[in-house]
């Protein structure tokens, strides 16, 4: 079912055409996000679709629209609806809460009580009052319920949004710490022995085939150029694909409106893999989001992200 | 807790400038037209409408449909007249509003 517009072939449909030049001359943002849109769209139909070299042709003009749509949202980080959440963490942050009736900002996220600036970019880090190794959603975890009391159990059943609704209250505070880092880069501690002993078992699980489809996270990503559908997948195993990709999340995703988190992104992909559902706060899911770190060390940060 | 909406303003302007004003805010904005998983209607609720205000007269007024996407961000441009305070207001289906007011400052 090909889209068939006026115009020679391989080229936008004619109503998509000013794009192109409303991209190029810095026209206003919000025209520009809908051409971009209509761009990519118009691309996918109007491209051949027979023959390696016309799928690579299309592929690329995929690619390099939505890289245009991308860097459109970076230029104006204000058009990312994932702000809304950021601001809405940052409320939550304050403002006393929980049985306790307790703000957030005696929380530690490893550079001293409510000491949120920069402190995403030395996580996932040992803490020595919850002994263990804590990435941002995990330690906010510890917080909500050591703080201000919540019930651990509730907040780890559906922990997750579906599409549609918004990111939880958890999800929005991570997202709001993991932001006040932007512009820096990553640089989890490795001194600990508990840390390195993470950053062990992230790695072996990365490559560990399991579950009845046999599937690894190294099964999608661990080569360049893989892609499920059109979403093309980062080879983590490479720092300078990972250095790319990681910084972006928490991001706020365009297909179910709502900022999905790093915890929820590794959930989503164990679900994929057909295997048992992974707990938020799980010591399997931080040492997975070590190793994606470790990968992506010296990488920018740069939340939230803005995913398909 | 619901998210505030967001308002960018130029953090100052002159008499006469053109500035854009950028606005964004969270909504579903529910078609009417999905279903749940047993098969009924998820009821129609979008904002209908956005408008803004400056010093209490109308400068910009869109009407959103089931096309909108969800958290709409809408930007306009503005002549300045003067100093003076903006009122944006978003009308969800039922008549629930969403108000935010932000003052000009002026250079």
């Amino acid at each position: 079912m090909s889209w068939r517009g006026p115009g020679p072939p391989h080229a936008p449909p004619a109503q998509y055409r000013h794009c192109l030049r409303c991209c190029q001359d810095g026209a206003r943002i919000f025209a520009r996000i809908v051409c971009g849109i209509g761009l990519i769209l118009s691309l996918a139909f109007t491209s051949p679709r027979f023959g390696t070299a016309g799928a690579q042709e299309r592929d690329d003009r995929i690619e390099r629209a939505l890289e245009t749509y991308r860097s459109m949202m970076k230029a104006d980080p204000w058009s990312n609806p994932g702000m809304l959440d950021v601001d809405r963490g940052e409320a939550l942050w304050r403002t006393p809460g929980g049985p306790k009736n307790v703000s957030l900002e005696g929380c530690d996220f490893g550079l001293g009580p409510g000491k949120v600036d920069g402190a995403f970019a030395g996580l996932p880090r040992y803490f020595a009052d919850a002994d263990r190794v804590m990435d941002v959603e995990t330690r906010a975890l510890w917080c909500m319920e050591k703080l201000q009391g919540f019930e651990r159990t509730k907040l780890i059943t559906r922990p997750h949004p579906g599409a549609g609704t918004p990111v939880k209250d958890l999800g929005a505070i991570a997202t709001y710490v993991a932001s006040r880092s932007n512009g820096r880069a990553f640089a989890a501690p490795l001194s600990h022995p508990r840390e390195r002993e993470t950053l062990a078992l992230g790695e072996s699980l990365f490559f560990r085939r399991s579950g009845p489809m046999d599937f690894a996270c190294s099964t999608c990503h661990a080569d360049s150029g893989k892609r499920i559908r059109l979403q093309p997948l980062p080879f983590f195993a490479k720092p300078d694909e990972a250095r790319k990709i990681v910084g972006q999340w928490p991001a706020y995703r365009v297909s179910t409106s709502h900022v999905m988190t790093m915890q929820h992104r590794i959930y989503d992909c164990l679900w994929q893999m057909r295997l048992p559902e992974i707990e938020l706060g799980s010591e399997a899911s931080v040492a997975l989001i070590s190793y994606l770190v470790k990968q992506a060390e010296g990488g920018e940060i740069s939340i939230p992200g803005m995913k398909r | 807790m619901p998210a505030k909406p967001r308002i960018r303003l130029p953090d100052s302007a002159r008499v006469g400038e053109v500035i854009e004003i950028k606005t964004l805010v969270a909504h579903a904005m529910e078609t009417g037209i999905r279903k749940n998983a047993d098969g009924s209607s998820i009821p129609r609720l979008l904002l209908h409408s956005f408008e803004a205000k400056f010093g209490g007269r109308e400068v910009f007024k869109a009407s959103l449909h089931t096309g909108t996407t969800a958290n709409p961000f809408i930007s306009f441009f503005m002549k300045v007249s003067g100093p003076g305070e903006f009122e944006f207001v978003w009308i969800e289906d039922g008549g629930a509003r969403i108000t935010e007011r932000q003052t000009l400052r002026i250079a």
